[in-house]
Order: structure tokens, then sequence, then C-alpha cells
């Protein structure tokens, strides 16, 4: 997987060079795959809304992925960055003006053609603060974000319409990762008479250029999805028809792949059902596996005694045993030593990190002053397996002499107590951890490791602020020249190298996906396992039992 | 009559204003900023201020409240932070499949508990009675999120009989309002029970056995029909116990009444939400229970209203 994507990721940076890149013309597809069928897709929890600005969760992320397009998109069950509804850009040397040229006969649902305006519009609809968009702070460094952000202005004074098939963004610093923004939801095009008609209501009555229409929504029960007819990209989607059935417990929707009433179980396979599947040779042969962009952690409260206190933090990273843990989720995972995934660009394949030394780590807690120990507190959210996991880290912590009191507690309720500096010493982020939104090694730091997050209401919980380490990230992302890709890289995996000695956290492991296929569901393993079409990418699966 | 269904109505909105205020001041004090929530990771501290503002979570909890209230009296719960809908609307669209689901309940709680009520009275003492007797404690106690799933997995998975979850048809109907009926046909078979067993005691049950009445005809004719006022009362009082219920059964089943959108609601804290259902759900027990009250001297003239 990791070599595979190190090469994914320089045949990117490559098309990135040529700063051109034609989708269709390239584009592999399966030769095997047949057009036709529907399928029955089954999630836990309801769909909460479909507006592109606006959903941001597990469920409705690949949906509307496939009911709307953006610029920019990635190679299927890839994070390979290529382009989507642009045809070919074009950044300029100082990385600050991005040039879209947009591709010719696009529809929307209702049959008028995508237009720059569109694009614009859409710019300043997501980043205004009437909508309330989760990712607006996404759009941050276009110019003009901050008069949008602030109430003073309208539109964002940095996007231009060039005319009608061209659209011009300037920035007001050099962002790397502006691409990989374009390619987020968030920035994915609506059509403004159709937003203007439908009010708050547009999540209920999507319309986009996608590869698939909303047919049907019975609010609480079912969502139906249409093949577009008229797609831009001929030949997809192969689906006709995709029902997603909601309120579906996971257990439930196992049990009725078992019995052919579902193709796909959306939340994966249950905990507690995992090692009988594994062990049933039928099953297992449908059981699909993929790397996700996931890091699950321990967080300890640098300004707060005694974890103020480095060699505490990094007494803290030797005690833990991660394989232990790992073997307590049924091998689901990896073992982690650094804060990004092994598949995302600017790991450190050569970092070592903290090995489990249950002695040297009491020694070192000894030199902090802390001999006989310490008590503390640790927080987790109360589902399964998390409980299970706090308990597996306070044994770990007892054995060098720290005492730790786990308090499980509702997920809003950690993250409250995260955002708070008074409030949690220790906190295992598990069923919070951080999954990257885009995959560049930048996704992990701003809002989770870097200053910026270490604020009343934020998401870094261990409040650890490096201000060398935050100036040492701008410039990373100031390098926005393809060429010098892996140079960014590297200058990334430097950055939580230094992170890893400052020891504000315990990387614990990374979470592996799992999940199944009714034995008509074709199409590579990688689609049902997308990195960035998550769960599942719903245009390019096909079923093998049509005529 | 009407000055006591006044009074009930007077006391009724009173009961419901101190709910919603309780439910309001719970969700107000709960550590959880739905604001953080709906602004996402990404978002600026300014970002999320001018969220806060905008839904007006800023203001003092008095302030909030009175705006809470006055649009409630125009019919309005307010939009869900995170599916960003009408509360009411949601609430709408999932209220006739609870609605129906506590139907079937109904009907199988009393269909199995009056019947289980009635054979234990009429063989009190036996093995059959301590069996009955002993199969309602179980039903009682056992915990609905298990009894749900055994349930689905011997008669939808194993045998085939039923669907696995979902909603639609009347098959989908069995096994939930099953599970949810279980519970109450454990209290009305032990309801059912004492009071058959008291009527048994009665002179007119002696009189008519004296009068050689053949034993199903006592049973049926003059028993029964007396026995069961008193427990047939309780079934407003039900609803009460079904609103926890349905939260559980809802969400084993799929299927998808306002149990299952107060579930997802309070793993998302999205507050319009939990208050609407809460008011809803208020509403139910207190008409339930009103409903009851009303009901009760009509079928059984014992009772007097006063």
């Amino acid at each position: 997987m990791k070599q595979f994507l190190t090469t994914t990721v320089a045949a990117s940076a490559l098309a990135l060079m040529l700063g051109l890149m034609p989708a269709t013309a390239q584009e592999q597809r399966d030769p095997n795959a047949k057009p036709g069928g529907d399928i029955v897709i089954t999630y836990k929890d309801d769909v909460s809304t479909l507006d592109p600005a606006i959903g941001y969760d597990w469920q409705n992320w690949s949906m509307i992925k496939s009911l709307f397009d953006g610029l920019m998109d990635y190679e299927p069950g890839t994070t390979t960055l290529r382009p989507e509804l642009a045809e070919s850009y074009e950044i300029s040397s100082d990385g600050t003006v991005f040039t879209f040229k947009l591709r010719p006969g696009v529809k929307f649902h209702n049959g008028r053609d995508l237009t720059a305006e569109d694009v614009k519009y859409t710019l300043d609809r997501v980043t205004n603060p009437k909508t309330q968009s989760p990712g607006a702070g996404f759009f941050a460094s276009i110019k003009g974000f901050d008069e949008v952000a602030g109430g003073s202005a309208e539109t964002l004074s940095g996007v231009t319409v060039v005319d009608p098939s061209t659209i011009k963004i300037e920035l007001s610093r050099p962002d790397a990762t502006f691409l990989h923004v374009m390619a987020l939801n968030f920035s994915h095009v609506v059509p403004k008479e159709e937003v203007e008609k439908y009010g708050p209501d547009f999540g209920k009555n999507p319309v986009g250029t996608g590869a698939y229409k909303l047919a049907e929504w019975t609010l609480g029960q079912r969502l139906v999805f249409e093949k577009n007819a008229d797609y831009w990209n001929k030949g997809l989607p192969y689906l006709d028809k995709i029902t997603f059935e909601v309120g579906q417990e996971p257990i439930v929707a196992l049990l009725r792949l078992q019995k052919g009433e579902v193709d796909v179980p959306g939340d994966g396979i249950p905990p507690a059902k995992f090692q009988e599947v594994m062990s049933d040779p039928a099953q297992k042969e449908r059981v699909v596996e993929g790397g996700q962009l996931h890091t699950g952690y321990i967080t300890m409260n640098t300004t707060m005694a005694p974890f103020d206190n480095v060699k505490v933090r990094q007494a803290v990273n030797m005690a833990i045993n991660k394989d232990r843990i790992v073997q307590l989720i049924n091998n689901r995972a990896v073992p982690a030593n650094q804060p990004l995934p092994p598949s995302m660009p600017g790991y450190s394949k050569d970092y070592k990190g903290y090995a489990y030394d249950a002695e040297k780590a009491k020694a070192l807690l000894a030199e902090a002053g802390h001999a006989d120990g310490f008590e503390t507190e640790l927080y987790v959210m109360n589902t399964d397996p998390n409980p299970r996991i706090a308990q597996a880290i306070q044994q770990d912590l007892a054995a060098i002499g720290i005492k730790a009191n786990i308090q499980s507690l509702a997920q809003a309720n950690v993250i409250a107590a995260g955002g708070d500096k008074a409030g949690a010493p220790m906190i295992w982020s598990g069923g919070m951890g951080w999954i990257a939104d885009f995959p560049d090694p930048s996704n992990f730091y701003g809002p989770i490791l870097g200053c910026g997050g270490a604020v009343p209401g934020g998401w870094n919980w261990s409040w650890y602020c490096n201000e060398d380490l935050d100036k040492m990230a701008s410039e990373a992302d100031s390098i926005t020249d393809p060429a010098k890709a892996e140079e960014r890289y590297k200058m990334w995996g430097t950055i939580y190298e230094k992170i890893m000695e400052d020891a504000p956290w315990v990387p614990v492991f990374n979470e592996q996906r799992f999940t199944m296929r009714s034995p008509r569901m074709a199409g590579a393993d990688n689609l049902y396992v997308d990195p960035v079409h998550i769960p599942i990418n719903y245009d390019y699966v096909y079923v093998n039992d049509v005529q | 009559m009407i000055a006591y269904i006044g009074r009930r109505l007077i006391q009724s909105a009173l009961i419901l204003l101190g709910v919603s205020i309780i439910t309001f001041a719970l969700l107000y004090l709960l550590p959880a900023d739905p604001v953080r929530q709906i602004a996402g990771r990404s978002a600026t501290p300014q970002t999320v201020e001018n969220i806060r503002q905008q839904l007006g979570l800023d203001q003092p909890f008095f302030v909030q409240y009175w705006r809470y209230l006055t649009n409630l009296l125009t019919g309005d719960l307010g939009r869900s932070y995170i599916q960003r809908s009408e509360v009411s609307e949601l609430i709408v669209s999932r209220l006739p499949a609870s609605l129906l689901l506590m139907l079937g309940a109904i009907f199988c709680e009393l269909a199995i508990g009056l019947t289980m009520g009635l054979v234990a009275a009429t063989k009190r003492g036996s093995a059959t009675d301590q069996t009955l007797m002993l199969t309602s404690f179980v039903g009682v106690s056992a915990p609905q999120f298990v009894v749900g799933l055994l349930l689905l997995y011997v008669f939808a998975v194993r045998l085939g009989w039923f669907p696995i979850g979902g909603y639609g048809t009347w098959k989908h109907l069995v096994l939930p309002s099953l599970t949810l009926g279980v519970l109450g046909a454990g209290w009305y078979a032990r309801m059912m029970r004492s009071s058959m067993i008291d009527v048994l005691r009665q002179d007119y049950i002696r009189t008519a056995r004296a009068k050689g009445l053949r034993r199903g005809t006592i049973l049926v004719r003059h028993a029964l029909p007396n026995a069961i006022l008193p427990v047939v009362a309780m079934i407003g009082i039900d609803i009460g116990i079904f609103m926890g219920g349905i939260v559980v059964v809802e969400s084993v089943f799929g299927w998808p009444g306002i149990g299952q959108l107060a579930w997802q609601a309070i793993q998302r804290v999205d507050i319009p939400i939990i208050m609407g259902v809460t008011l809803v759900s208020a509403c139910a027990i207190v008409l339930g229970n009103l409903l009851a009250d009303i009901v009760a001297p009509f079928i059984d003239p014992r009772i007097k209203l006063r």
C-alpha cells in the first residue's frame, strides 16, 4: 500500500508539473464492468443533508460526491489528484493564482449548462457565514476570505469569472494544498437558482452535476439514487439505481447481507461479529480491507502538571503496549509511532518512535521527579471498544506507577473537555480520532497539533503550541512548485518527528477499514475502501449479474 | 365532567411547561458545544462566533428559553442543527411509524398478558400458574435490546418467518411490536391474575356457580368483563412506558419512528430535535394519562371522576 501510494503521489506530482491533465481520455475503465442493475446499501444513522457546503459525515460524504462534482477529484480508489469539472488548470509561478478551464457540455440535473459563474457562486456561498458551512475554514487562503467570513463582503475578491468557461482564483498566500481543497465536497458546484428555490432545504433537494440524481428521499427510511443519463463522463455510473436504507444497526445489516438482502453494509463489519466473519472462509472471501488516513492517539495536556514535563510525556509514550491494544481490537489496525498514518505522503518510514519499555519509562518518570508515580484522569468516549482500550492504557500506566482514573463519557462531552484548557489531562481519541479531510500531511497539523487549535473549544487537546514548528509548517505549505513536492513532504516529516520529540501525543494505532460486499458486487477492491470517496466509490462499482 | 377535563387540561399545560423548562435547562447545562459541532474542525474562532450569534446561542438562558417558547406557541420547533431541516417536519414524518408500533405493542401486550393472567388465575397455585408468573417476571425484567435481538435471530434469521428489520408491511411490524409488548405483557399478566382472583371471590360468582352455570360461562360472561376493566384502564399509562421503549426497539429493528430520531439526535447533540421529541413524548404521556382517567369511569362504573 505504502509503495503504491508513493508511486501514485509521484505520478500526481508529474501531472501537476504539466499543469494540464485530461481526465476521461486517460481513464482506465474496468473491462469487465457491465452497466445496469441496482444495489442496496445500509447505514445506521440517518443521512443528515446532501448539501455539499454542509454535509460532513460518514454517510453523506460519498453520496454528495456522486450527486455533485468539483473542479478536482481523485483517481478512483486512490489519493491521486486529477481534474474533474476542470478540463485543465494553470498555476502561476508564485503559486498564488490558479486558473481553471471548465469542461464543456457539463449539465446540472435540472438541464442547465454549468458555467464559471456557478463555481464563483459556490465558493462565495460556502465561505459566507450565513451558510454555516463546517468546511468554510478550508478556503481561508483565497483572497477576500477574511472579509466574507467577517461579514463585511458578500463575494470573494480573489475569485474572478474570466469567461463562461474560465475561472481564476487568487490566493492571499501560496497554498500547496489548494488543489486538494478544490476536490473537497465543500467546493462541489451548486446551481444558484436551485439553492435559492429551496433555501435551507436545498440539502433535501440536491441538484448537482454528478453521476447520480436523487430520485426519492423518505425521511428516516430510504434514499434512492438514479443514474444521471446526461452525465458528462460517458459510460458512468455503471449502476442504474442505488437504494440507501437508513436506520439499520450494523449487526442487522450484516445478517441481511448474509441473507442476500443487502449488497454493502455501509458502516462495515460490527466489531462484535468480526472474528466470526473472519473465521468463516465463505464470508471472509467477501471482506475488503483497506488502509485509511486515520490515527488513534492519546493526548496529554502539556499545560497541566505533570504533563507539562516532557520527560513525563516521553515516559508515557514508552509505557503503552500498542501491540496489545491492536490485538484487543482483533488486529483491525496497525501500531503507530508518529502522528501521520503510513499511507499519507510525508510519513517517515525510518522513524522508529518510542519503543515499548516499561523499565525505561519508570526510570524516566523518576528522573522527572515522579518516582512514586502520580494520579491522573483519562477521558474516553463511552462506546465499544474505547472503554476497553482505555482499560488497557490504564493497566500499562499502572505498571509504571501512574494511576489513571477513566472518565467514560459521551462523545460531545469528551470533545468539550478536550477543548477546555483545564478540562482533560489525558484523552484517548478513539471514536473521535483524526481522519484526514484530504491526503496531505498538513491536514494532520493545524487544528490538532498547531498553535491555532490550542484555543478554547479547539481540537488541539494536548494544548501543544510550538511556534517554531508553526513557522516551519507555513514555510512547507508555501512550497507550491509541484517539482518540489518531495522536498515539502520531507519538511512535513521533520515537523512530525520534532513533535514526537516533545511527545504531546502517544500515537497508538492506524485503523484499517474492513467492509463486506455481496457476491454480486464487483469492481476493484479499493473502490469499496476508497480513501477519498469514503466509504465507497458509488460511481465505479458494478454488479456482475446483469445481462 | 367538562369542568374536570378543563382542570386537567390546565394541569397538563403546566406540566408541559415544566418539562420544557427542565429539558431546556438540562440541555443548556450540557458540557458540549453544539456550535463546535456545526462549525467543524477546520473552523476559525470567528466562524464559530458568527454561527453562535446566528443561532442566538450567545444569549443568556432566559432569553434563549423565551424565544424557544414563543416560537413553540406558533408551532415552530426550530431547525435541526445537524440535519438543517424543520424539526416539526422530521417529527411528523416519523410519528405514524411510532404510533403504528405502539398500536402493535398494545395489541401484543393485551393478547399475551390477559391470556396469561386469565389462565394463571383459573389455575391458581398450580404448576401452570407458577410457570406463567415466572415467564411474566422474565418478560418484565428482560432488557428490550436483548429480547429484540433474540427475536430477530430466531424468527427472522434462523426461521426466516419475518424480515430482518425495516418497515413497510405487517410482517415488519410483528417482531418490534412483540419486543415492545413483552414488557407490558408481563405487567398485564400479573394484574389480570390478581384482578381475576379478586373477582372469582365475589358473591355473584358464587351465586352463578350455585345456579349451576358452566365454568366456562362463568369465566367468560361474568368474571372476565369485571376483571378486565381495571386492567384496560391502564392502557393510557402504557404510552409513557412505550416512549422509553421505542428508543431501544426502533434502533434494533431499524423502525423509522421518533425513538430512532431521538437516539440519533442525542448522539449528535442536536438540541432542537431532542427538545422537540421530548415535548412531543411528554404531550403523548400527559394526554394518554388524561384519556385513561376520562375513559376509566365509562368502562368501570366503580371509578368516579372528582
